[in-house]
């Protein structure tokens, strides 16, 4: 059963909707021991870093921590992936779980913000997350604040200079677009995160 | 490179889609689900669907409507119409909207917006706003209930109070050029583009392609929505974007 973690910040439907389309067994869930027991975890996100703060109260953070140390695919997705660093400009004071290094900033005053829509991806050949996806495609994003370029990103955006768009290191991903929201390429991602 | 969307528009009365021009003289275009699955494979970048029917018997076949069409539709799907409390809207989102667009009830209670983006996040919260050109102060003033009532606000300074207010985006319809096909009306979309730094969606008055390139390049508008030229056939969805994309303007392009 893949766990689709809720800590009260934003919608998760579309994302349970998609995986029920794939075929998916997979929940809503609040819960840290239907966290713990899940054999892939989702953390989808919208709104504020601040709002993950919410996570370290309920327990959740610890039971998304023991899940990663044992080995269970993770996937982070928009601010689910942003938590994945040590933390974001947006809410300095609030700790992400830390398990990729960096921090997430704001986008420069010389593009809009927020970055509303389809952009594309430059995606490295070794990625696991984005197999099947081609250099070039496009995605949807909708978020303001970035994660920079390091060594675990897969796929980069430009948008006022180049950003994460996907990260991978071994078990743990994360992406800045909805791939719920992405059309087919969106459900080629995450039938291969369903395949892990 | 961030593409300018091209956003097909359902108007929903009691589960059905219709399109009237000028909001009157309404005609049947058929099944909302079907619709928008067949606007998404034929190239949407996203779905707006919007309920002017609005009458409170029929919140339940809306809910209906938008949970049917959600189910397989994996872009970018906005709902609007007769959405006046938090409840309304978290109704709406559980059904399967990433959005929600609110109006009338934003200008009757502003406060709606911020109530909205603090539970469901900015990005989930579309401010709609009427525009039609008046000889008064302002040069366009926000009009409600389907362009029946003026509210007296200008449509530029609501705008941006609804970006003050936490709203992500703003869905701008001339009222003037809705259902005409003579052409966005650029100038209000470039007034109102750029003195907020949320996307605006311009919307009324779409007839073909060269209003799109319009719209986007002395509009400044980061999308453009329509409704009757996609569902009648004038127009489909892969030849005008690539009609647009080949004079320059950055589109998702194959989707």
């Amino acid at each position: 059963m893949i766990a689709i973690v809720d800590y009260g910040a934003g919608n998760l439907v579309s994302v349970k909707k998609a995986l029920d389309w794939l075929g998916q067994e997979c929940a809503i869930t609040s819960e840290p021991a239907q966290v713990a027991s899940a054999t892939k975890v989702v953390l989808p996100g919208v709104g504020h870093f601040a709002s993950t703060e919410s996570l370290e109260r309920t327990g959740l953070k610890q039971a998304i921590a023991d899940s990663i140390g044992r080995g269970i695919p993770f996937l982070g997705i928009c601010v689910g992936m942003q938590w994945m660093f040590e933390r974001s400009q947006e809410s300095p004071q609030t700790r992400g779980l830390g398990v990729l290094d960096g921090e997430c900033e704001r986008f420069p005053g010389s593009v809009k913000s927020p970055h509303v829509g389809w952009n594309q991806l430059e995606v490295e050949a070794s990625s696991r997350l984005l197999r099947g996806v081609a250099s070039g495609s496009f995605v949807y994003f909708t978020h303001s604040f970035r994660a920079p370029v390091t060594g675990t990103t897969v796929a980069c955006c430009e948008y006022g200079g180049r950003f994460s768009a996907a990260v991978e290191r071994d078990h743990l991903f994360g992406v800045q677009f909805h791939p719920e929201k992405s059309g087919e390429i969106g459900l080629k991602l995450l039938r291969n995160f369903c395949e892990f | 490179m961030l593409t300018k969307r091209i956003i097909a528009c359902l108007d929903v009365d009691g589960g059905r889609v219709v399109k009237g021009v000028q909001f009157e003289n309404l005609r049947d275009a058929g099944d909302p689900a079907e619709l928008a699955k067949a606007h998404s494979a034929s190239g949407a970048d996203e779905i707006v669907l919007l309920d002017i029917s609005a009458a409170h018997e029929r919140r339940a076949t809306l809910l209906d409507t938008v949970r049917r069409a959600a189910r397989q539709l994996f872009i970018p799907f906005t709902v609007g119409g007769g959405i006046r409390t938090l409840e309304d809207a978290a109704a709406v989102f559980s059904a399967g909207a990433d959005k929600i667009s609110i109006n009338s009830a934003a200008l009757a209670d502003p406060d709606l917006i911020r109530r909205i983006a603090l539970r469901f996040g900015s990005q989930a919260v579309v401010v709609a706003i009427d525009a039609k050109r008046c000889d008064g102060e302002a040069d366009w003033e926000a009009y409600t209930h389907g362009g029946r009532t003026t509210s007296g606000h200008d449509a530029v300074k609501w705008a941006r109070e609804a970006e003050d207010r936490g709203a992500g985006e703003i869905l701008l319809t001339s009222m003037n050029r809705d259902g005409t096909g003579i052409g966005f009306d650029c100038e209000l979309t470039r007034a109102v583009a750029d003195s907020v730094r949320i996307p605006v969606i311009a919307s009324g008055g779409a007839g073909g392609a060269q209003h799109f390139v319009e719209v986007f390049r002395d509009g400044h508008a980061d999308a453009a929505l329509a409704a009757s030229i996609f569902h009648y056939g004038f127009s489909r969805l892969v030849d005008l974007k690539q009609e647009i994309g080949a004079q320059g303007i950055p589109v998702r392009w194959p989707c």
